[in-house]
This record gives C-alpha cells, sequence and structure tokens, in this order.
C-alpha cells in the first residue's frame, strides 16, 4: 500500500471516528467482586473507535479484573459495560467474544498441544472460518516468526513467539476492538518493542482499536494516544500517552527505571 | 582439573567401567541373592500341610529357595550388564548426536502399525480358521477378536471424552450398562429387532450423558473424576435394586441373539445356512458378531477422526488446553462439554447394546467400576487422543492376559498349585508402573495435527 493509501486511510478513520461520536467501548461505573472483595471500585473508561487506550498500574492495581469483566468473568455486580451500543455487562464471555471483540489473555492462554495453525483455526471459530486463508496468510506476513512455525505445536515455541500467536489469534476473528492484557509479560525488551510496533502499525493502516493493560508503563504509554491509570482498582489519572508520560507522579510511580 | 571435562575422556572411561567391573558386578549380583535368601527362609523355606494326624506338618522347600538365589543372581548380573551396555551405547549416540547437528528424524509409528492391525482385524476370522485348522476350532481366536474389539470401540468412545476433551470420566461403563439394559429391555418387553435398538440404545445412553453433563459442567480434574465415579456406581445400584424392572442382581436373561438382518443363524429351514445354501455351522453366528463389532468400532473411528477436523472436534481439543481461552474465542463451552458427553455416551451405548445381543444376558456384575478403570487405563495407556495408541493399548490389556492361560509350563517352576490367572492383576499393575516409568505419556503419545500443508518444503 502506498504512503498516500495509508494517508487516505487514516483521514478516513478520523473521519469515521469524528462521525460516530459514542466511544466504541465504555465503561460506567463498574464494579467487580472476588467473592465479598471489591476489586473493582466505581471504574469509568471510553475507548474510542481508531484509537489505543492504555491502562496502567502496579500489580493487583485490577487492570487484569478489568479486562476480564469487560469479557464477562466476573461479571460487573454494579456500572454498565457497551460496545458499539450494546450492553454487554450481563452476556456471557462466549457471546461477547462474538461482538467483534478480540482478547488476547493474560498470560497467553495458546493451546499448547495444538499446531499454529490450529491456534489460528480456533481463532476464527467465532466467523466459521469464512476468511480464514486470506487471514491466516495476512497474520503470517504480520508475524513472520508464525510462518515459519505454522505446523509446530504451539506449547514448544518461545515465549515472544506465543504472545505473537496469542495476539494473531486474537486477530483472527476480525475484531473492531482488540484487547491486549499485558502482551509485554516475561519478554526480553526487543520482542516487546517488535510485538509493540507490530500493534502501533495494525492501528495506523487498518484503523483497529486497541484496549491494552500494560505494567510496562514506559512502552504502552509511548504507544497509547491516551492512557489510564489504576490504583487499587479505582482510575486515578487519565490524559494523552504523552502528558501522562511527563506527569511527575507518574514518572515516580511507575516509570523510574522502567525506561529502557 | 575434577572431572574429566572434555567428551573425549568421558567415552573411554564408560568402556572401561563396562568391562573392569565384572567382580565387583558379580559381588552385587552376591549380594542380591543373600538378601533373597534372607527373604525367602521365612516365606518360601517350609510350607504347612495338613499331617496324618491333626496337627499341621512342614515341608521344606530348599530346593526352591536354591532355585530363587540362583536366579536372582543370574538375573541381577544379567540386568548389570545389559545396563552397562545399554548406557555405554546411550553416551555413543549423544556424542554422534552432537557430532552431526541433524536431529534424528522419529519415523510415525502409525504409517506401519495403523494398516497391518486394520489388516489383521479384517482378516481374523480367516487367519483363525487357516491357523487352528478349522471355522470351529479357531473359535477361541474369534472371540477373543470380539473381546477385544468390545473395548477398542469403548476406549474409542471414551477417548472422546477423556482424550480430546479432557474431561476425566471414571464412570463410563455406566453409559454402557444403558446401552446393554436398553436392547435387553426394548428387545424382550416390545420384541423390538437389534437393528432397530441399536441407534435407541445409542440415543439413550447419549440422554444420560446429557444428564450426567449437566451437573458437572462446572468440574474440572478430581472434582469431575468423582461425581463420575458417583453416577457409575449410581446406574449399577439401580439397576441392582430396582428389581421390577431390571430384574436386580439376577439380571435378564433369554435375550434374543443376533440375526442376519433378520435372518436367523438356526439350522432349520428358512435360517441363514439355508438361505445361502450354506452347510450348518454355529461358528457363522460368530463370525457375524465378529464383523458386527469391526463395523461399530470402525464407525466410531471414522466419526471421531472426523470430528476432530470440525469445528467441534477442535472446540473439544481446545476445552481439553485451556477452557479460559476457549471462552474468550468465543466458543461456547457449556454446549462443547455436552456434545463431547454424549457422544463418548452414545459410542458406549452401541457397545452395550452388542453386548447384550452377543451375550444373551446382562447383568450388574458386568457393569461394576473395575471395567470402568480397565476402559480408561486403555485410554491412558494409548497416550490420550490417539485413535491408534487406544487400538493397541487395547489389545495389550484385554488380549494379554488371555496369553497367562498359556503358561501352563511355568507349573514346572512353581509347583502344582501354580495358577497363572491368579496373577492376572499383580501382572496389570506391574504393566501400570512399567509403563508410567518408560512411557508417561502413553504408548502414542504424539499428537497428529488435525490439519496440515500437503507438502512443505522445509
Amino acid at each position: 500500500m502506498s504512503v498516500a493509501g495509508i494517508n487516505v486511510l487514516v483521514d478516513e478513520t478520523r473521519a469515521r471516528t469524528e462521525a460516530a461520536k459514542a466511544p466504541l467501548l465504555s465503561v460506567r461505573g463498574v464494579s467487580a467482586y472476588y467473592g465479598s472483595i471489591r476489586a473493582l471500585k466505581g471504574v469509568d473508561i471510553d475507548v474510542n473507535e481508531g484509537e489505543i487506550v492504555a491502562l496502567i498500574g502496579a500489580n493487583g492495581a485490577g487492570k487484569s479484573t478489568l479486562m476480564m469483566t469487560i469479557f464477562g468473568q466476573p461479571q460487573a455486580r454494579e456500572g454498565t459495560i457497551t460496545f458499539a451500543g450494546q450492553d454487554i455487562t450481563k452476556l456471557p464471555t462466549h457471546e461477547i467474544a462474538r461482538l467483534n471483540l478480540a482478547q488476547s489473555p493474560e498470560g497467553r492462554r495458546i493451546f499448547s498441544r495444538m499446531t499454529v495453525r490450529e491456534n489460528l483455526q480456533m481463532g476464527a471459530a467465532v466467523n466459521g472460518g469464512k476468511h480464514f486463508a486470506e487471514d491466516l496468510e495476512r497474520m503470517c506476513t504480520l508475524f513472520p516468526r508464525l510462518r515459519e512455525r505454522i505446523d509446530q505445536r504451539g506449547g514448544t515455541m518461545s515465549g515472544g513467539e506465543q504472545q505473537m500467536l496469542a495476539i494473531a489469534r486474537a486477530l483472527m476473528s476480525r475484531p473492531r476492538l482488540l484487547m491486549l492484557d499485558e502482551p509485554s509479560l516475561g519478554l526480553a525488551p526487543l520482542v516487546v518493542k517488535q510485538i509493540f510496533s507490530t500493534v502501533r502499525e495494525l492501528n495506523r493502516t487498518e484503523g483497529l482499536t486497541v484496549f491494552i493493560v500494560e505494567q510496562n508503563a514506559y512502552h504502552a504509554l509511548k504507544l497509547a494516544h491516551r492512557g489510564y491509570v489504576m490504583v487499587t482498582g479505582a482510575v486515578t489519572m487519565s490524559g494523552t500517552g504523552q502528558a501522562l508520560l511527563d506527569d511527575p507522579q507518574v514518572k515516580a510511580a511507575y516509570l523510574e527505571g522502567g525506561q529502557h | 582439573m575434577v572431572q574429566g571435562s572434555t567428551i573425549g575422556r568421558a567415552t573411554p572411561t564408560v568402556a572401561a567401567r563396562a568391562t573392569s567391573a565384572l567382580p565387583e558386578m558379580i559381588k552385587d549380583a552376591a549380594l542380591f541373592a543373600l538378601v533373597t535368601l534372607g527373604l525367602s527362609i521365612p516365606v518360601v523355606a517350609y510350607r504347612t500341610d495338613l499331617g496324618q494326624g491333626t496337627g499341621l506338618g512342614l515341608t521344606g522347600r530348599w530346593g526352591l529357595v536354591a532355585g530363587l538365589c540362583a536366579a536372582v543372581f543370574v538375573l541381577r548380573l544379567a540386568q548389570r550388564l545389559v545396563l552397562g551396555e545399554v548406557s555405554r551405547r546411550r553416551d555413543a549416540r549423544t556424542l554422534a548426536q552432537a557430532e552431526s547437528t541433524a536431529p534424528a528424524r522419529l519415523a510415525r509409528p502409525g504409517r506401519i502399525i495403523g494398516p497391518l492391525t486394520l489388516g489383521v482385524a479384517l482378516t481374523l476370522p480367516l487367519l483363525a480358521a487357516l491357523g487352528s485348522g478349522g471355522l470351529s476350532e479357531g473359535r477361541y481366536w474369534i472371540d477373543l477378536g470380539i473381546l477385544i474389539l468390545t473395548y477398542v470401540m469403548l476406549g474409542w468412545g471414551l477417548n472422546i471424552v477423556v482424550g480430546l476433551a479432557g474431561l476425566l470420566d471414571l464412570g463410563y461403563v455406566a453409559f454402557y450398562a444403558v446401552g446393554a439394559y436398553s436392547y435387553a429391555l426394548l428387545s424382550t418387553v416390545f420384541g423390538l429387532s437389534f437393528w432397530v435398538c441399536l441407534p435407541l440404545a445409542g440415543l439413550f445412553a447419549a440422554g444420560f450423558g446429557v444428564l450426567l453433563g449437566f451437573p458437572v459442567l462446572r468440574l474440572r480434574g478430581d472434582y469431575l473424576a468423582i461425581v463420575t465415579l458417583a453416577f457409575g456406581e449410581i446406574i449399577r445400584l439401580v439397576l441392582i435394586n430396582w428389581v421390577d424392572f431390571s430384574g436386580g442382581s439376577a439380571g435378564l436373561s433369554s435375550i434374543p441373539r443376533a440375526s442376519f438382518f433378520g435372518i436367523p443363524f438356526t439350522a432349520g429351514e428358512g435360517g441363514f445356512a439355508s438361505v445361502f445354501g450354506l452347510a450348518f455351522n454355529p461358528m457363522h453366528r460368530v463370525v457375524f458378531l465378529y464383523y458386527l463389532i469391526l463395523v461399530l468400532a470402525l464407525v466410531t473411528n471414522l466419526v471421531t477422526l472426523r470430528m476432530r477436523r470440525l469445528p467441534l472436534g477442535r472446540a473439544w481439543e481446545a476445552l481439553r488446553e485451556d477452557e479460559i481461552a476457549c471462552r474468550s474465542l468465543g466458543i461456547d463451552t457449556t454446549i462443547t462439554k455436552l456434545s463431547a458427553f454424549a457422544l463418548g455416551a452414545m459410542f458406549a451405548g452401541f457397545a452395550g447394546s452388542f453386548f447384550a445381543v452377543r451375550q444373551g444376558f446382562v447383568s450388574p456384575e458386568s457393569f461394576n467400576f473395575l471395567e470402568s478403570a480397565i476402559i480408561l487405563a486403555i485410554v491412558v495407556l494409548g497416550g490420550m487422543g490417539s485413535q491408534l495408541g487406544v487400538a493397541v493399548a487395547a489389545i495389550a490389556m484385554v488380549g494379554a492376559p488371555e496369553l497367562l492361560r498359556n503358561l501352563g509350563f511355568l507349573k514346572a517352576v512353581f509347583g502344582e498349585g501354580f495358577d497363572p490367572n491368579e496373577y492376572r492383576l499383580l501382572l496389570f499393575g506391574l504393566a501400570m508402573v512399567a509403563m508410567m516409568v518408560w512411557r508417561p505419556r502413553g504408548l502414542i503419545s504424539e499428537r497428529t495435527p488435525s490439519v496440515r500443508l500437503g507438502a512443505r518444503a522445509r
């Protein structure tokens, strides 16, 4: 695709974003509980079409819980979650997954005894594998390592390759919103950089909306258009990625020593 | 320098160890023999017999003790020699592999064993007749074939639940019982034919599969195993205690025998032999039963192989790998689990009604926990999810104990009272332990991908 073509696409995306004023994903006053423990305390988050939004925070702040609550497990006890105008608060997980909302879960969770190709097939299960060959080719272009390992069992690959597979598997359903839970977990800095630049590329060329949960605050905020900071189950700060990066509080709490 | 740090130096020491340590080995073997002697004095050396009078008399068996000690000595020596040789060869092989970087590619076992097993299965009645010099003389082998194939089919059915979907089911025999009683009751009470009852039995069993599936949807692993175990026992206890319905522990007898699509296997006019212009032979029915179970088992296999390529089958395998990932990919785990239970149970139902038509008699005795355990052992030993592995394991688990019957010559060694059959479960256990040590993931642990490119250059 030529540079001009990309620009046209970006313009279109922007136009679409401005036309549809309502955010693609909106989380309003959501609380979730593990037994009697209140893990989320009235969280508000918006993800607009065409945006990359990062959610950062320390261990146990409730980032992954929010991600899982959006996916209906655990279900939010208070508040509403809306995706593309539809209330998904009380939907079971597998029905949420059928709404063009894909997730690369924490810890990757690839099917380790199945081959890369079979893993990707599972990702395409939502739309019945209609464009499987086409999408498979697209994923192999996006992550050339997967092409090399296409008939290898998922569990025998390195952590970085497994993460690529997890993202590719999520993308196989042609989602409008891709949710990434800790994609940098346990990976070498070089691999993290590679994965993040692929995500940025996807957002730029295809207008893919991304919601990313990360502990690696520096990389996540660098990538994101906007960011939220979460502390003990509540959002305490929000702003553009750059603004949060420059914020002295964020710097002190999440960025010291984390820049590499 | 602490040890021979270069590989080149390590090899000669290994080789030297194997030969120079012979006196040490003999000493070691002698020690083993001594321990055997110590152990056998209280256990083997004296036997209590009823004496001429009233009391017990002691009979010395020192010859046997000496024989045991000698046997242990020789075995231990042989073991040391063989093990030394094996480890030397392994070292040599690792060296060779380190030198040539190309990894040795394992030949897929299925390529030879699979067609061979199928070929033998298809021609077994012929082979048995030729080998024993007549159809009637080969009956033992055909009966054994029927028995093995029944377990192959049950193994393949359970493989759907345990091997593919990863749901540990310890009560599988319950569905086998449902199938058997379905045929027994439908044929004796309503006079329905086998071919009508077969699908009905499968349907009933599948219904029971769903019935079991619902309460255990949220359970996994140990908890699931306990509930399924209880389910199997409940079905058996109901069959024992509901006498009006199932005949209680006396069971149901005089179940109609199999007919050749309506033509009975009888000697008189209108029987199978006279319709086809053959001389009457009771073996016709046995051979027919053999091919019936063979077809049923092959259908089970084909359905499973086909399912693995369909979205539902892949969802089963994905469910075994990771339930949470499954759900986040839009797979309805409820439907997936229930379908695995239902399909697995259906094949057990088919096998059950075959069992009933073959035996002509069913009782709760045939469906105890040991049966479930054997079927599960077949699946686990075969390598979870491997169709060929299950078949091989079924042959080994069901066929091997039969071989014990032919070990009468051991009486010469262990005395007249020795009955090899009594050691069946002991050997069974030994085989299990050996398997878990040497092939912990089953006979055929390699999972075949359900899709792969036709030809890949690399």
